[in-house]
């Protein structure tokens, strides 16, 4: 079993979010990095895959040198290698085409990617990989067992779970529940200090999209108390000030 | 900073993060700083959610000691050819940290088994002794404790009396006496105990639980790393191999050289327990309301506060300074005197103060203020007194001993 593990490199979700260049980049001074929570969830359900029926789990990151802590503790976790696509990643398109093109000269039983990055949240990456790689792609998946090259997955629906399989080779989006997160432990990161980490250089194609601007949401306004007796000035502030009736 | 550890399981209370008020983290490598976070996720996990049941009821949780043997806590700075993690000087001293920041018993357990009774095995044993021992107590496997104070030779190790003579068949000795104030000796498979040989000389034997005449009593009743179980070492006419004595060592340089080890661990981890100290009162300062705005704004919170950080802040860079020493070979068991000192003396203020400002919530097991404070009075004692320590660097700097 052959797999490979997109691991994405996000602020830390307790980080102050501001700007800089006119509110076009975010501003990541001061800020901490971890790996994307949920990759590290399709990284944690791999090695368990993998221990289990034996094979491989490589990672790959798109990212520039300052992501390399974290591919290194996708190392100390349990990766047996680590691939770093040396460009920056904002685009979903420009991702997701990286990763396939290292995926299609490699070859991969099982590709697992997060459901989304919990920083610019667009969640497509596993559904564009599934097309430029003419593979199946099954999102945001709860579970996944694999026996004689079929994979049986479970998934959200509204209301309910869906049952799918489907044979090998495909891409899978990792959920929640999917797995426990591991803490990297000594061995590990011992371990991880000479595992390899290999750096590719991006393949030409241009980003699809440029950021415009980014607005934070509006600062939380103080609370207007009005005396229950008083329904007229209420009815008054929704009519006049707020419009809303 | 927060984690995947965190972000699955946002209602846990541990909100720890630690302050850098001189963005130290800039002097540690990214190894450190996985180290650290790594063991903090433990910690948060597996260790806050039971530790003050744990001090409350007094009981040693030994389900910890296979997630401390996971996390590196056992021996982390030894080599990794004796199954030891072969890090450096300053990752042990982030472990000790991050371990004490949650509880100084839990703590104590991790300075005990890596620094009095690995290190010695490492450092003054055979090689027969370093395979024997060294790989399982680094998993943990086997526990071990450190025999030196003696129930009338405390700050005076050189007059203790626990001995052992020739048992007369060329391959035992016979071992009497007793030792007191021992971390982990109820559950401990083995004893790193010094004692005089027929000339008086101080020499360290290893003494294995189960052999005859050899007993450990637990001391009951602490008001202070309750969460960390000590006793004594009861020896009667025990029969010890002669291939037990470490051969390497004479004197009280071996036990003191131990000592110097684990109090560089301490010097890192009594800055835990301020750290926090600290950011649970600057926390609670910030929501507590009291006429009408946070107590955090009034003046005499923020002396407080202000006081704490600075004093937390000029330890920590004079604890990693001392860890590029340790790591040099270069750092003087003064300088570790000094540190272990301060850090601790500080670590007790901070929580002192910071109890004072979290108000009558302060004595509560609902925070970890009081269970810090009360666990430090054990470490400003053990491991050197904060008195002697002082009369060290005194005589130091002046070149006179003010002891004898």
């Amino acid at each position: 079993m052959k797999i490979l593990v997109c691991l994405s490199n996000v602020p830390d979700t307790t980080s102050k979010i501001t700007f800089t260049d006119n509110n076009t980049k975010f501003n990541t001074a001061g800020v901490q990095f971890i790996i994307n929570p949920y990759d590290e969830l399709a990284l944690t359900r791999a090695l368990e895959i993998t221990e289990k029926q034996g094979g491989t789990v490589t990672t790959i990151t798109v990212g520039l040198p300052e992501t390399e802590p974290s591919i290194r503790k996708g190392l100390a976790i349990g990766a047996t290698d680590a691939v770093r696509v040396n460009a920056e990643a904002t685009d979903a398109y420009f991702v997701a085409e990286q990763i396939a093109a290292y995926a299609k000269a490699e070859g991969f039983d099982l590709i697992l990617t997060g459901r989304e990055g919990i920083d610019y949240n667009s969640g497509q990456v596993a559904g564009l990989l599934g097309e430029m790689l003419g593979l199946p792609s099954v999102n945001v998946i709860t579970s996944i067992e694999i026996e004689n090259g079929i994979a049986t997955m479970e998934r959200d629906i509204d209301g309910g779970k869906e049952k799918v399989s489907c044979k090998l080779p495909l891409v899978a989006s990792a959920q929640k529940e999917l797995t426990e997160p591991r803490i990297p432990n000594m061995r590990g990161i011992m371990a991880a200090r000479t595992k390899p980490l290999k750096v590719v250089e991006a393949t030409g194609s241009e980003k699809t999209s440029a950021t415009v601007a980014f607005d934070l949401p509006p600062a939380k306004g103080g609370v207007k108390l009005i005396a229950p007796e008083d329904a007229a000035s209420l009815i008054g502030i929704l009519h006049n000030d707020i419009k809303i009736i | 900073m927060n984690t995947s550890q965190e972000f699955f399981h946002a209602n846990k209370p541990d909100l720890y993060n630690h302050p850098d008020y001189y963005l130290m983290d800039e002097l540690l490598t990214e190894e450190h700083k996985l180290i650290r976070q790594s063991v903090r996720d433990w910690v948060k996990k597996d260790l806050s959610p039971i530790i003050e049941d744990v001090a409350q009821k007094a009981t040693f949780p030994m389900h910890m000691i296979k997630g401390l043997a996971d996390v590196g806590a056992f021996g982390p700075q030894l080599p990794a050819e004796y199954g030891c993690g072969g890090m450096d000087y300053i990752t042990y001293g982030i472990i000790m940290q991050e371990l004490e920041r949650c509880d100084s018993g839990v703590r104590s357990t991790a300075s005990v088994q890596g620094s009095l009774v690995m290190y010695p095995i490492y450092k003054f044993g055979s090689e027969e002794q370093k395979h024997k021992y060294l790989p399982k107590l680094a998993k943990g496997e086997l526990m071990g404790c450190f025999g030196l104070t003696e129930p009338n030779h405390g700050s005076n190790p050189a007059g203790m009396t626990t001995n052992f003579r020739d048992a007369g068949d060329g391959k035992h000795v016979i071992l009497n006496g007793a030792k007191m104030w021992i971390s982990n000796s109820p559950f401990a498979d083995i004893a790193v105990v010094w004692a005089k040989n027929e000339q008086g000389k101080i020499k360290g034997i290893i003494v294995e639980r189960g052999m005859e005449g050899f007993t450990t009593p637990e001391t009951h009743n602490k008001w202070s790393l309750r969460t960390s179980a000590t006793g004594e070492l009861v020896f009667n006419d025990v029969k010890v191999p002669v291939e037990n004595i470490l051969p390497s060592v004479e004197g009280l340089k071996g036990p003191l050289t131990c000592l110097n080890s684990a109090r560089y661990g301490i010097s890192w981890g009594a800055i835990g327990a301020a750290m926090d100290c600290y950011d649970t009162a600057l926390r609670y300062s910030k929501e507590r309301i009291q006429f009408g705005r946070p107590i955090a704004g009034f003046q005499l919170q923020q002396k407080k506060l202000a006081e704490m950080i600075t004093e937390i802040t000029k330890a920590q860079l004079l604890t990693w300074r001392l860890g590029v020493l340790m790591n040099e070979g270069r750092a003087t068991p003064a300088q570790i005197s000094m540190a272990k000192r301060n850090n601790v003396d500080l670590a007790l203020n901070v929580s002192r103060n910071a109890r004072q400002m979290l108000g009558g919530m302060g004595i509560t097991g609902e925070y970890s203020i009081m269970r810090h404070m009360m666990n430090l009075e054990s470490v400003v004692t053990y491991e050197g007194t904060h008195d002697i320590h002082l009369l060290i660097t005194g005589m130091d700097i002046t070149g006179i001993s003010a002891f004898e």
